[in-house]
């Protein structure tokens, strides 16, 4: 069997609002394997939202163990982490964020500005995406000139310009009309089906069923973990801090 | 990152802001150039201060009638004048005490020279060629007054370089006799440059013999008398011994003040140093206004650039790289801000020089390098908790901020 590309065990977090105690993971535990295709649904406060900071190496679990790629993270440093973000993960927000300030081109070229790649090489490589994603006569534009399709293009080619093995999508087409969501809809089942693990969270059912697996929470535990076409769920047992992966 | 692509985002993260990025800009400058303008007079007067008194050399003792104690005493009660110190008396000095070289009586007024039709009011020194050599006056033309008996003064005057242009324009004015008062006199000398004497244009005014100047003001008494020391003798002893003198021939009564410009001005320039430094710190505490201005418009930065900073984050910078990021800001703001008030300060305190060219204003070298060091510290310190700040947001939260 081939090395998950994400595999959680027993995660657990827990925020304090004031004296109020929420568990926002409450022992998580799943796998991922390379190319895969995985929605995460769940109403607000389920704990989507921390589980995709804990996948994006943005967020520390309180408690339990997180192998990227067979790394255990939780005990790397915040260079190292910054260093997989950067190399291993591609993330696509809702709202885009790209820098209004930059052109599509310089946006797409950020994370290897970041990973302190020369000017030549990022020229070179950002060219490359835009011409796969048909952007290249945007690549002068700036965000605020571009639609909201457009944008999220953008921020897709951004998202994969690196080769990441994994994509995440929180919402990608949450601040979309229904056109061009169908549409990068499309574009990231195309790269998905280029070998990229691709991860999507979202509140809508109708793209959560898309994807070949679903995992749902609530309350910052996995309700229901299915495969596409598999009738059956797994149900996962209630994990304890020290459950195995 | 790269630090050429460091300091273009940096740079056009803060071009893009103009404004705020010109207020930081402002505040730095202006920081910086008051320190050295503040410096610069300080530093002004203290060189105005101690030239005078340098120019006046170590061997020379100056008298003046009247006791000016600075201890003790009640002032006399009488209010009776103190009695003049008259040219015999500093001839007797000279004569009695083999301590004193030279002396050089001075008497000061003013009167109307005049040569043909012309004439000018000027500031007249009755003296010796002594006081010439004291105030390192330099003669353009002719020679220096006569040697010999002071008491008995000849008609001979030397006349400063304007007030010569005011009455012989470009003709030869040596062997020439102009009249002060009704007196006439030979001109024997001119004198070269500004010059400059316990504060006075030496350029428009003329030089007599003492006597000569005695009997045009009408005066008996003298207005200073600068005694020089013969080499090998103690300033204090030789002081001591004049005071002695001077009693005696005063009835018992000392009434006579002593100074040694030297002594003095040791005095005088530890006194000016600390107030350099004292206006130098008024000046550094606009530097830390400079440095919480930062500090403010580097946290609105911050927090109005938060989603950008949970973004790069996402995009694998990590903290120390957003740390990176906001100090390069508020390092290229500081350090532009520094030099621009550099060159505001230099061009100021260049324009007081020409304005007031007596007063030598300028801002040292260490003014220039604490101003700039302390502009660049106190820029990074306060702009350090902003950055942290920035460097420590959750990058998931910053990005859901509206």
């Amino acid at each position: 069997m081939r090395t998950p590309v994400i595999a959680f065990a027993g995660l657990q977090k827990t925020f304090y609002l004031g004296d109020q105690v929420v568990a926002a993971l409450d022992g998580v535990s799943f796998a991922i394997q390379p190319g895969e295709y995985v929605s995460v649904m769940g109403p607000s406060g389920s704990g989507k939202s921390t589980l995709l900071n804990m996948l994006g190496l943005l967020d520390r679990p309180d408690v339990g163990s997180y192998h990227f790629e067979g790394i255990e993270t939780t005990t790397l440093n915040e260079e190292a982490r910054a260093r997989l973000r950067r190399e291993r993960i591609g993330f696509v927000f809702q709202s885009f964020h790209l820098v209004p300030r930059l052109t599509a081109q310089e946006n797409i070229e950020l994370p290897m500005t970041l990973a302190g790649i020369v000017p030549k090489e990022r020229r070179r490589r950002s060219l490359d995406v835009m011409q796969r994603l048909g952007l290249v006569d945007r690549a002068h534009h700036a965000p605020g000139q571009l639609s909201g399709g457009q944008r999220q293009r953008v921020a897709i080619a951004r998202a994969i310009v690196m080769q990441p093995s994994v994509l995440l999508a929180d919402e990608p087409t949450g601040n979309l009309d229904s056109r061009s969501g169908a549409d990068v809809i499309n574009l990231l089942e195309e790269l998905h089906r280029g070998g990229i693990t691709l991860i999507v969270v979202t509140h809508d059912p109708a793209l959560g069923v898309r994807a070949h697996r679903g995992i749902h929470m609530v309350d910052g535990r996995i309700d229901r973990d299915q495969q596409r076409g598999v009738e059956s769920s797994v149900q996962y047992p209630q994990a304890a801090p020290d459950a195995s992966a | 990152m790269r630090l050429p692509d460091l300091l273009a985002f940096s740079a056009d993260a803060l071009l893009r802001t103009r404004f705020r990025s010109s207020m930081m800009l402002l505040a730095m400058g202006l920081g910086v150039a008051a320190v050295l303008i503040l410096t610069a007079l300080g530093e002004g007067a203290r060189g105005y201060v101690v030239g005078e008194f340098a120019a006046i050399g170590k061997d020379v003792v100056v008298m003046f009638p009247g006791r000016k104690e600075t201890t003790g005493g009640m002032p006399p009660v009488t209010g009776a004048a103190s009695r003049d110190i008259t040219l015999d008396e500093a001839y007797l000095l000279k004569r009695r005490l083999t301590a004193i070289e030279e002396v050089a009586p001075l008497v000061v007024g003013s009167a109307r020279v005049a040569y043909e039709e012309r004439s000018r009011d000027v500031n007249i020194m009755g003296t010796t060629a002594l006081f010439l050599e004291i105030q390192h006056l330099q003669l353009g033309q002719g020679r220096t007054l006569s040697a010999g008996d002071f008491r008995r003064g000849g008609g001979e005057i030397i006349l400063g370089e304007k007030l010569k242009r005011a009455l012989f324009d470009n003709r030869v004015a040596i062997g020439e006799f102009v009249r002060v008062g009704d007196t006439r006199f030979r001109v024997v000398g001119i004198l070269s440059g500004r010059g400059d004497a316990g504060g006075m244009d030496m350029s428009d005014s003329a030089i007599i013999p003492v006597a000569a100047a005695q009997r045009i003001f009408n005066v008996s008494g003298l207005f200073r008398v600068l005694l020089k020391v013969r080499d090998g003798y103690g300033i204090d002893a030789t002081k001591y011994s004049v005071e002695i003198v001077m009693r005696e021939l005063h009835q018992g009564e000392l009434d006579v003040t002593l100074v040694n410009p030297a002594a003095m001005l040791k005095t005088f320039d530890n006194i000016l140093m600390a107030m350099t430094l004292g206006v130098t710190a008024i000046g550094a505490i606009s530097l830390l206004v400079a440095g919480i201005l930062i500090m403010n418009i580097m946290l609105i930065a911050v927090s109005q650039r938060t989603r950008e900073i949970g973004l790069l984050k996402a995009l694998g910078a990590s903290a120390g790289d957003i740390l990176r990021l906001f100090l390069v800001e508020a390092l290229l703001l500081t350090v532009s801000g520094a030099i621009s008030g550099i060159v505001v300060g230099e061009l100021v305190i260049f324009a007081a020089r020409s304005a007031f060219d007596t007063v030598p204003f300028h801002a040292p070298l260490w003014a220039v390098v604490i101003a700039g060091v302390v502009a660049v510290l106190t820029g990074l310190a306060f702009s350090w908790l902003p950055a942290r700040r920035a460097s420590r947001l959750q990058p998931v939260e910053a990005l859901q901020k509206p």
